[in-house]
């Protein structure tokens, strides 16, 4: 990892990798909003944070002047060319529909968006039920578990493994790959690895599917015709990427934060024991202030908003989490009450990206703290014991020691 | 109370239909449509509920 020069001035040189911000960005965000609510850096390269609710949700919605080409909130080497690490097919259109515009984002979005559907996702409970029990069970007499890693980590890859058609063996080379994009994006051999391992992989699958098609998501990819041709090969693997990279983290990092959240709040805690009936409400809560997923934007043209001067090529951090916590949207922003009743949070972004998996990432979700809630209603974080975080592209903590009668 | 949804608006955040399935359906694709012409006196504070958590703005009271 790069060393991190230490943020002085974080309106003018913000780092999202400054170990401060990982582990606690919401002072940052509130002293930004009072005084620039639009923060800048030149670090990596020019890109703006902004930190309202309003300011987050009109430049989401706002395509023709902030692009989603480059979503990347770390530049890399494959932001500038995605195939410049990677020998197969033209990847120059990334992992759409999260790194495209319309028309390309509309079409690739609807093919996946059925996978996703309430309905569909309701069908994925039983087998998500089963895998917490499974994990709870290893530790649950144990007396003290890593939540995180033990728990959290283990649940989205193994589900999105299924729905993929890939072998949820591989659950843990598919999610040291993902952490290898994501969490390590500035460490430019391990995003590599990640990456090579990734692409290479799903290649070898989609040949293997062509071959034996299967009733997953790569096969029926590969047999979708689109204005009666099929889909070109390097979106197929971009969309196959995708839903892996999108499926694992971010929600291993919802959980890990909302048990965090419990661990540490104990009257939060005892409230969702005692009342299982506000877990719907209290899972949007949860979304709303530990929202782990910031997505980049770049722009288009020159133009300046609210008297920031963006120019072509800058990214844009789209600072969802920030915009979960800015008192002009939310009353009491830093509380959390899990029976906030209007929520309107942004977890899963806005406008045409809202993210395709947000059903999926909910379910999963509610079914882990509630199969967690009733095996080990009582716990808290093990004393002495560290918490680690991990943030940039997506934040949540990575080992979370709890101990539990 | 009569209620509708901006079709150019829902972008499939789906908390219409988590918080009042009573009320609304959404598609395979993420649309959310209103199931009801007129919405029960028992619904309304749901509806409203609904319209206070949609992100997108995408929820109106037609007439109450």
């Amino acid at each position: 990892m790069a060393h991190i020069a230490p943020v002085q001035d974080w309106a003018t040189d913000f780092d999202v990798l400054d170990p401060r911000y990982v582990s606690d960005p919401f002072s940052i965000w509130d002293d930004l909003r009072a005084s620039c609510p639009i923060a800048h850096t030149d670090r990596r390269k020019s890109s703006w944070l902004p930190t309202r609710y309003d300011d987050v949700t009109d430049i989401a919605h706002d395509i023709a002047h902030f692009s989603s080409h480059k979503v990347a909130v770390i530049p890399g080497d494959e932001d500038e060319d995605p195939n410049a690490n990677f020998d197969g097919p033209d990847l120059q259109y990334g992992l759409p529909p999260i790194s495209a515009d319309p028309p390309l984002h509309t079409w690739t979005r609807r093919l996946l968006l059925p996978w996703f559907s309430h309905k569909r996702v309701d069908s994925y409970v039983p087998l998500t039920r089963e895998l917490c029990r499974g994990l709870l069970e290893q530790f649950a007499d144990r007396g003290h578990a890593d939540a995180a890693a033990d728990y959290a980590q283990q649940i989205p890859v193994r589900v999105i493994a299924r729905i993929l058609g890939v072998s949820p063996d591989l659950s843990d080379t598919f999610t040291g790959w993902v952490r290898d994009v994501l969490e390590f994006a500035d460490d430019p051999e391990r995003r590599q690895r990640g990456g090579e391992g990734l692409l290479n992989y799903f290649l070898g699958q989609l040949e293997d599917r062509r071959r034996h098609p299967g009733d997953d998501l790569l096969s029926e990819l590969l047999t979708t015709e689109v204005d009666g041709q099929p889909v070109d090969d390097g979106i197929v693997l971009g969309m196959a990427a995708l839903v892996l990279i999108a499926g694992v983290d971010t929600t291993w990092s919802a959980i890990g934060s909302s048990l965090w959240h419990l661990a540490a709040h104990p009257e939060d805690r005892r409230r969702l024991a005692a009342e299982p009936e506000l877990m719907a409400t209290a899972v949007e809560e949860l979304l709303r202030a530990y929202a782990p997923v910031t997505m980049a934007r770049e722009v288009t043209e020159d133009i300046e908003y609210h008297g920031c001067p963006m120019k072509a090529g800058d990214k844009v951090l789209m600072n969802f989490p920030a915009a979960n916590r800015d008192p002009a949207a939310f009353e009491q922003p830093d509380v959390v009450r899990l029976d906030r009743a209007h929520n309107r949070h942004v977890a899963f972004g806005s406008g045409i990206h809202r993210c395709a998996g947000s059903n999926l990432a909910r379910m999963e979700l509610q079914v882990a703290l509630e199969e967690w809630m009733a095996c080990i209603p009582e716990f808290s974080l093990a004393e002495g014991q560290e918490t680690t975080w991990a943030g940039g592209q997506v934040r949540g903590p990575r080992i979370l020691p709890v101990v539990f009668p | 109370m009569k209620i509708r949804v901006d079709s150019e608006k829902c972008q499939g955040h789906a908390r219409c239909y988590g918080l009042a399935p009573e009320i609304f359906d959404v598609d395979d694709y993420g649309q959310a449509s209103v199931l009801l012409d007129e919405i029960p006196p028992e619904l309304e504070e749901k509806a409203r509920l609904a319209v206070a958590n949609c992100p997108e703005y995408a929820i109106e009271i037609i007439s109450e």
